[in-house]
């Protein structure tokens, strides 16, 4: 316990239990002791990580009081927890790599039923060539599946980004999944000091899931994931849409409260020695930690470097990243992925948002709508007469 | 025909496409969906009830255990009560032909 004093501000003391060596998975798996979700399901093997692997002794020493699920496949993991959040429950799951691959139909079915499902994810390349080690591939490819996703420097941020993804993911006007990433091996395998909070204050955090619709609410029977055909699956999008625009509100709030009680920030992009930069790198998970360490350096030898951590990757706050750049002369854009032929997805969205001038979205046709003649026409009346109030517009929406 | 456009706003609807009161199926009228309509022919019917749990749509009309005909509010045309019923008692007619009486 006296170790606490070495590591944590007198301020905020008294919220923590103590402090351990950990290595990201294990963190994470104590996030999940402490949040103590009703069902966890997940499978039991190889691309699974440690993070199960912890949680299910927690199960087996009864530490918990979740209903643990074994399934045979990822894609039956996450199907369990669709079902098992659907029915009101706090339902999670991990995963990692080519799991999340294999998962990738029924993730976007979580997101699309607005299933508050939270789920980290450690991670690692995908096949082929077959590799274990750590890229963004597997969480870039699942960066349109509607699923909010919360990028980890470390072990620490592991822990207790997977408690706040708690309350973004069941905040009632947002009710989303939440990916909480962090780097294969490099911090799911490799032992840091992680200071852990005490379980009541985990536990008043995360309170209670109040779904708005359960399948076991048998006084308002309710049906979840039926066919919706061109006349209403633009809108049931729509909405996800607006849940994301709510986590971008929210974030803020919800992570204030838990710096209350950490005494950590959780900025959604993190300036380090940014103010009077000339030249920036951006970066999310691990790598930030590395860049953090040479910027030090070479601010000893007077270089004017710094970098913009990226924690909130979707929903992606344009404004926000173009403000905090505004200044640096030079941006250099750090991706772990490809997205083959095409601009890598951290560097595409930090382009988008400083290249953002006289070009607009439109949304339209999805699930089958049609795009109309008369729609492309008032679309060019409209660009024919300059700007409109919103970056991403619709067409053929019932607003 | 005209279509009032009652459909509802993004806003308005239950968040994730959840269906929030049970029975709504009755207001999807699949009949509207077919090409070809069964025609039942009561004289030749021997009411063994093949086609009733066959119709996909639960189409058929049964009073007191007898075969009275088919709502076509749902039937969607599917034929396969015609091709499971044993004496030929449903036969498959095109929707556009006017198909008001039985043969006699
Ligand atoms: S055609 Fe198909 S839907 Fe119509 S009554 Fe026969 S089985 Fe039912
Ligand atoms: S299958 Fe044919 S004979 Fe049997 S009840 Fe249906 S229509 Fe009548």
């Amino acid at each position: 316990m006296n170790n606490l004093k070495i590591f944590v501000d007198s301020k905020y003391i008294d919220n923590y239990e103590t402090v351990l060596p950990l290595s990201g998975a294990h963190a994470v798996a104590e996030a999940m002791r402490q949040i103590n979700p009703d069902t966890v399901a997940a499978y039991p093997i190889t691309p699974q990580t440690p993070i199960v692997e912890r949680f299910s002794e927690f199960v087996a020493d009864g530490k918990v009081d979740t209903e643990f699920i074994p399934v045979e496949s990822e894609h039956s993991a996450m199907s369990a927890t669709i079902g098992a959040s659907a029915a009101g429950a706090r339902a999670m799951t991990a995963t990692s790599s080519v799991g999340l691959a294999l998962m990738f139909e029924v993730v976007n079915a979580a997101s699309g039923m607005r299933l508050p499902i939270v789920m980290p994810v450690v991670n690692r390349a995908l096949s082929s060539p077959i590799n274990i080690h750590c890229d963004h591939s597997d969480t870039m490819a699942c960066r349109d599946a509607g699923w909010i996703q919360i990028y980890s420097e470390n072990s620490q941020e592991a822990y207790e980004h997977a408690i706040l993804a708690i309350r973004l993911a069941e905040h009632p006007e947002i009710q989303l999944p939440v990916m909480v990433a962090q780097d294969g091996f490099i911090t799911s395998h490799s032992v840091e000091v992680v200071r852990i909070l005490k379980d009541e204050v985990v536990k008043n955090f995360v309170g209670e899931r109040k779904p708005i619709h359960s399948l076991l609410f048998s006084e308002n029977p309710v049906t979840f994931g039926a066919l919706e055909l061109p006349d209403y699956f633009f809108e049931t999008k729509r909405q996800q849409q607006y849940a994301m625009e709510m986590a971008l509100k929210y974030y803020s709030d919800i992570a204030n409260e838990l710096t209350k009680l950490t005494g950590h920030a959780y900025p959604m992009f993190e300036p380090f020695m940014l103010d009077d930069a000339d030249v920036a790198l951006i970066a999310l998970n691990s790598s930030a930690g590395t860049i953090k360490k040479v910027v030090k350096e070479m601010r000893q030898e007077g270089k004017k470097v710094g970098l913009l951590k990226i924690r909130l990757f979707r929903p992606f706050n344009y404004e926000l990243m173009k403000s905090m750049l505004k200044h640096v002369k030079t941006i250099g854009v750090l991706d772990r992925s490809f997205s083959f032929g095409a601009n890598p997805p951290v560097f595409s969205e930090v382009l988008a948002s400083l290249r953002s001038e006289n070009i607009f979205s439109f949304v339209y046709g999805l699930g089958g709508r049609e795009l109309y003649e008369s729609q492309v026409r008032e679309t060019f009346d409209n660009l024919l007469k300059g700007k409109f109030d919103a970056k991403i517009n619709y067409i053929g929406l019932r607003e | 025909m005209t279509i009032k456009n009652v459909k509802k706003r993004w806003k308005d609807i239950p968040i994730g496409g959840v269906i929030v009161e049970p029975k709504t199926s009755l207001r999807n009228k699949t009949g509207n969906w077919r090409v070809q309509k069964p025609v039942f022919h009561p004289e030749r019917c021997i009411h063994c009830m093949l086609c009733v749990p066959y119709c996909p749509e639960d189409a058929f009309i049964v009073e007191d255990g007898k075969l009275k005909g088919i709502n076509y509010d749902y039937c969607k045309g599917c034929g396969l009560c015609a091709s499971v019923c044993p004496v030929k008692a449903i036969t498959m007619e095109d929707e556009n032909v006017e198909q008001e009486n039985d043969e006699k």
